[in-house]
């Protein structure tokens, strides 16, 4: 993740060196995370694996994880937002005929991100990514309920980490687009308390702070409470859920 | 006539929705079933209708105090825990992984980067590969992912690989079998009780079969494909009764579009739907496919119907694996329970642009239509095309928009050529459509459910009005972004097909 820092163009991303790490939060939703390292036991004494050695570690396409922190109460997000509707699916985040691209090929990760959202109707007048442009200017994407319902091509969380995004803040999540956005780390899917989308507009400043749990849209001066990410957190600032289980010595890292 | 009978909004007046948690209505024929499978084949039956016994507390000796959902049950057996509970996070032993030629190239990618270029899989005969999406096209793309995945299964010995090489000529590939959903059920991999993961959200198909089936990521796969597991939390059950005779002029899919238009397209996210009742038991394998497949449509983690005799039978020639059914205990506690009298439901279709979209199809009569599309793991099977050509010879007329029709595998081509129909005095599907003007049945694939490359058959290229049996009816998702999809039983939609409009399938099923 780090290493997509600069790309972002609007964006900022801050993640100081981690104090005593807050406790891990747990949460009485039955959505949020499927990855509960209370319950993970050591994968390497779960699994017997088919490997004769270890190998690179390289999550994948833009992350460096031992760079990373892992404190995620103190990351924040802070840069433009792009404002969409209820159930956007896959279909809309990347239509079918792009997935001929391979999420693991870097190359084709980057042209899977320059068509983020391109399936997005034409009322969308402002589009996610400008004509001509490879990266979204938008840091963050806002949504109603239901986001990234329909197909489970783990293409669409990629394409949106490829495009620049950090995060997503939604009313609710589909299942499968929640736990791929996890386990690739390629961005946060935030579940926010009320309806942001009716309130926020395509353009307006906004930062996400983790650590607090809120969203601040500093064009309208409004704030808004976000879920806890939970447990997802360190999954998804490690990088994805291999990264994580080898920072964490789930699995051997050399 | 029936319609006159009945309300014209499709809510409320046969359904109830009761939070009765402890409510049994376990079908009796099941126990009935059970043991006759433990004289056929089972050797140790380990949680068929309780947990295990080994590990119990004194407290609970005598009965079972806390039941569990069919669903709740293959993962206590897939995870070796004796008790599961909604919410608990659980290490699933996979009994099969699938993946196809979109997403089965990042799953290999994945897994090579992660446990190295010559790693070796868990298992190279519970790894299933089947090439079906982007088939017949020219993207070179495409093409080079079909070749990833056949260089993927020579290297890593790959039992079950349904490859094709000539793209010319679907039957010149005797491996090739088309649609993922429906080939893993014509070739036995889906067997109850065990669990199935498969990177595609259709993968909930399988749920017909009495099995945990579900949809995963690229990572998840590759994960799986490295060790064999994957942690899974554990779904509540939401519990759908449907009781009463299905009328004549209805299919499974009018069922899930009535459920979906019930709950909605987030109504069931995170849990598990479980269809019982006496309509259910009456309907063919494929039917059940039918309303497992949409459950996604709904947010469904996975779907299930318990297994019987149906499920036993059609079977039988299909695997020589061993399996153990296992259904929900007569304690197991649903979140909330559907109950629906069947008899007294109209033809459905879910209108753009969201499958919970609901409305009569004769509510919809007014909707001029430019063309109707058969096929898909949802709406592309035997039964589908029986169905579609059992209107065409009722009615004796020819279509009056283009009517494509892509079986879903090599199997169901064959079957459209060869069955004869019902009461049409030995005629075969392909002869019927024929007579009906219907476009020549295509190269088994995914086809235009998806859209896909630009050169697909039957894709959506210009924004035209298509009353379809697939799945989905977003944007964009048959090819064109306007583009307006009805969702709709293949009796509905060849009704459609031979008015032009969206067409209520009992203006020609008497």
């Amino acid at each position: 993740m780090a290493a997509s820092l600069s790309q972002a163009l609007y964006a900022t991303f801050t993640s100081p060196a981690s104090k005593p790490s807050a406790s891990p939060i747990s949460l009485p939703s039955i959505k949020i995370p499927t990855f509960s390292p209370l319950t993970v036991k050591p994968l390497s004494s779960t699994f017997t694996p088919n490997v004769a050695r270890a190998i690179t570690l390289t999550p994948h396409a833009t992350s460096t994880p031992s760079s990373i922190p892992s404190d995620t109460s103190t990351t924040t997000f802070h840069g433009h937002c792009y404002v969409v509707g209820d159930n956007i699916d896959t279909d809309q985040i990347i239509p079918a005929e792009y997935l001929t691209l391979v999420p693991s090929n870097p190359a084709e990760y980057e042209q899977l991100g320059s068509y983020a959202l391109i399936g997005l109707p034409s009322s969308y007048a402002t589009r996610f990514i400008e004509p001509n442009e490879t990266k979204t200017k938008y840091s963050v994407v806002i949504g109603g309920a239901n986001f990234g319902c329909g197909s489970s091509r783990e293409h669409a969380p990629v394409a949106l980490g490829a495009a620049g995004a950090k995060a997503v803040v939604a009313e609710s999540y589909a299942r499968i687009f929640f736990r791929n956005s996890v386990a690739t780390g390629e961005v946060y899917p935030i579940e926010s308390e009320v309806r942001i989308c009716e309130e926020c507009r395509t353009g307006d400043v906004v930062t996400v702070d983790l650590g607090e749990s809120l969203l601040i849209n500093h064009t309208t001066g409004k704030e808004y409470k976000l879920k806890p990410i939970g447990d997802a957190g360190p999954v998804i600032e490690a990088g994805g859920i291999f990264a994580y289980a080898r920072k964490t010595g789930m699995i051997p890292s050399q | 006539m029936a319609s006159s009978l009945v309300s014209p909004s499709p809510t409320s007046s046969f359904i109830s929705n009761k939070k009765d948690l402890g409510f049994s209505a376990f079908p009796s024929t099941s126990q009935v079933a059970i043991r006759k499978w433990k004289k056929q084949v089972s050797k140790k039956i380990v949680s068929v209708m309780a947990p295990q016994q080994s590990e119990r507390k004194p407290a609970t000796t005598g009965s079972v105090k806390t039941g569990m959902t069919m669903t709740e049950k293959i993962l206590a057996r897939a995870s070796e825990k004796p008790q599961l509970s909604p919410g608990d996070n659980v290490w699933v032993n996979v009994d099969i992984l699938m993946t196809h030629d979109v997403c089965g190239p990042g799953s290999i990618g994945i897994f090579k980067k992660e446990f190295g270029e010559n790693a070796k899989v868990w298992d190279r005969e519970k790894i299933v590969i089947i090439p079906d999406h982007y088939i017949f096209t020219s993207d070179e793309r495409a093409n080079r992912n079909v070749d990833i995945l056949r260089d993927f299964c020579m290297e890593e010995n790959i039992k079950y690989f349904y490859d094709i090489k000539d793209l010319s000529n679907f039957k010149a590939n005797p491996d090739y079998k088309g649609v993922c959903h429906v080939a893993l059920a014509q070739e036995g991999h889906c067997r109850p009780g065990e669990v199935l993961l498969g990177t595609d959200s259709h993968t909930c198909t399988a749920g017909a079969f009495g099995q945990f089936a579900t949809g995963i990521g690229n990572t998840d796969a590759g994960f799986v494909l490295g060790t064999g597991k994957l942690l899974l939390k554990v779904p509540p059950t939401l519990r759908f009764v449907m009781d009463g005779e299905m009328p004549h002029y209805l299919l499974a899919k009018d069922l899930i579009l009535q459920i979906i238009g019930e709950i909605s397209v987030a109504g069931a996210t995170y849990k598990s739907m479980e269809f019982v009742g006496t309509t259910v038991e009456s309907l063919n394998m494929e039917e059940r496919m039918t309303l497992c497949n949409m459950v996604v449509e709904a947010g469904g983690k996975n779907g299930v119907v318990p297994p019987d005799s149906t499920t036993f039978k059609y079977l039988e020639d299909k695997t020589s694996v061993p399996y153990e059914p296992v259904y929900s205990d007569a304690q197991a506690s649903f979140l909330s329970e559907y109950r629906f009298d069947i008899s007294k439901l109209e033809p459905l279709v879910a209108k753009p642009h969201s499958p919970d979209n609901r409305a009569l199809a004769r509510e919809c009569k007014d909707v001029k239509i430019d063309r109707v599309y058969i096929g898909s793991c949802t709406g592309g099977k035997t039964e589908d095309f029986l169905a579609a050509a059992k209107v065409f010879l009722a009615s004796g007329k020819k279509v009056k928009v283009p009517t494509f029709l892509v079986p879903a595998t090599q199997k169901v081509w064959v079957d459209i050529y060869t069955l004869p129909v019902p009461g049409s005095g030995g005629k075969t599907c392909s002869q019927i459509f024929e007579e009906a003007g219907c476009d020549t049945p295509a190269s088994p694939s995914c086809g235009a459910c998806l859209g896909g490359p630009k050169d697909t058959y039957a894709r959506m290229n210009e924004p035209k009005v298509c009353v379809s049996t697939t799945n989905r009816n977003f944007p964009g998702r048959m090819g064109h972004k306007e583009g307006q999809i009805y969702l709709a039983s293949p009796y509905t939609a060849a009704a459609s097909a031979l008015t032009g409009y969206v067409t209520d399938p009992r203006e020609f099923l008497q």
